[in-house]
């Protein structure tokens, strides 16, 4: 699936844009806690969360993860943004809550994460 | 959005540039190894292979009369004629360049002539100064575009080919970073710099991406169970270990602790994004051996070892 896709998808706004939109994602991985996006998130993946604090995005630099859309209606913090334009990652966010947007994204052919 | 479209197009346009710019001269190999009409064909094939050529201008006292390939070679000791004179195979009817052409006249006789090689000549001497080959003009074009050509830099003298060549019995690069508890704004920033560290290092991304992982967990352990700590990298060839000690509240029940989904986190850690009781798991999926030490109310030592 296609970036763009992902942003018509989710009816998202995108925060920061460093890539291009026909930029291919292949999976997804959605939690709130970070541990568990950890177990199973694969490089390139998309990680949907709720959560805005830095940690965010630290998680998604160590598991090599490029794009971050947040849930909710979410935005995400200063310190947050600013850690995520260091390292070049897309923010995304949406109002649609966590249910909803793996629903649609599922639904449309992307694929949850493989173990680490 | 950011496309690489531009800049690849920039990079063609100016290929185009260079190709006008750039003389035969800037390009061409000025070490020239020549051979003499009488040399014979056995004299030639251990000079093409001695300086790994695939082809070499034949010179009559100081003149240039010919050119002779490996192709001439083998067409020879095909015949079994390895004993007769090189000028019995050159071609006496080469072409050659000018040392002040621009390169788009060697890219256009190139594919006039299918030749392999040119003679390059001094418009005025007439005498011979350099040989040209497509791989020279390749790599002087590669060489002014540095496109790819700083990435080959780096790859060649990646920091892990020195680290490798440093001679000892044992050789060991220690990175050690400082944890303080409880502080969220800036709790991964360890594991972020150790990952930086370790990919300038030349690391493969997959192992460095086990390591980070995991020490990034124990960073957040750090950061949520004790007053902080210390994380230490050690770098070795074919290895990396990390130790993470801590002097809180040590662990009552490792065994316990180590379990999927095991967690002592408080409601507002949840809300932080952790307590899912995943931290320890993960760490001893990610890693290739693992050892956890904890005395209550001394504190913990975590140590990991990640094969590269
Ligand atoms: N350095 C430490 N000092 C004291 N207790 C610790 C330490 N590390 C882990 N623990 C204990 O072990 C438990 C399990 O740790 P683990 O990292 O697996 O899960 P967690 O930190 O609770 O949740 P998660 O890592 O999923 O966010 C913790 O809840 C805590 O009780
Ligand atoms: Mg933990």
């Amino acid at each position: 699936m296609t970036l763009r896709e992902i942003i018509e998808t989710l009816q998202a706004k995108v925060v920061l844009d460093n890539h291009d939109e026909r930029m291919v994602v292949e999976r997804a991985r959605a939690s709130d806690l970070m541990s568990d996006v950890l177990t199973r998130v694969n490089p390139g993946a998309l990680l949907l969360t709720g959560l805005t604090t830095p940690q965010s995005i630290y998680t998604a630099e160590m598991a090599d993860v490029t794009v971050v859309c947040y849930v909710r209606g979410k935005r995400p913090q200063e310190e947050t943004l600013r850690l995520a334009e260091e390292r070049g990652l897309v923010l995304l966010s949406t109002d649609l809550p966590m249910y909803e947007s793996c629903g649609r994204l599922y639904k449309k052919g992307l694929k949850g994460g493989t173990e680490t | 959005m950011k496309s690489n479209g531009v800049n690849r197009t920039l990079q063609a346009a100016r290929t185009q540039e260079l190709i006008y710019e750039l003389k035969v001269q800037q390009a061409m190999t000025t070490k020239v190894i020549t051979v003499e009409p009488e040399n014979t064909m056995e004299d030639l094939r251990q000079i093409l292979k001695l300086h790994q050529l695939s082809g070499t201008p034949v010179m009559n006292e100081g003149d240039l009369v010919g050119i002779v390939s490996v192709e001439d070679l083998i067409r020879s000791l095909l015949e079994g004629n390895g004993s007769e004179p090189v000028k019995q195979r050159m071609s006496a009817n080469f072409v050659t360049l000018y040392a002040d052409e621009p390169l788009v006249h060697a890219v256009q006789k190139f594919e006039r002539h299918g030749f392999g090689r040119f003679p390059v000549i001094d418009r005025k001497t007439k005498e011979l100064v350099g040989i040209l080959t497509k791989g020279d003009i390749i790599r002087c074009m590669l060489q002014r575009l540095e496109i790819d050509f700083h990435e080959q830099e780096i790859r060649r003298y990646k920091p892990s080919d020195w680290f490798a060549e440093l001679e000892s019995d044992r050789t060991t690069l220690g990175l050690r970073y400082l944890i303080q508890g409880r502080n969220f704004q800036r709790a991964g920033e360890a594991s972020s710099k150790l990952k930086q560290n370790l990919r300038t290092l030349g690391i493969a991304p997959e192992a460095v991406r086990r390591i980070t992982i995991a020490s990034y967990e124990a960073e957040m352990n750090l950061v949520i169970f004790t007053g902080g700590g210390e994380l230490s990298a050690f770098v070795e060839p074919g290895k990396v270990t990390i130790t993470v000690v801590d002097h809180g509240p040590g662990i009552p029940d490792i065994e316990r602790a180590m379990q999927p989904g095991y967690s002592t986190a408080p409601d507002w850690v949840r809300e932080l994004g952790f307590g899912a009781g995943m931290g320890l798991p993960n760490i001893k999926n990610c890693s290739n051996e693992l050892k956890l030490d904890s005395k209550v109310g001394e504190g913990t030592n975590l140590q990991f070892t990640v094969f590269t």
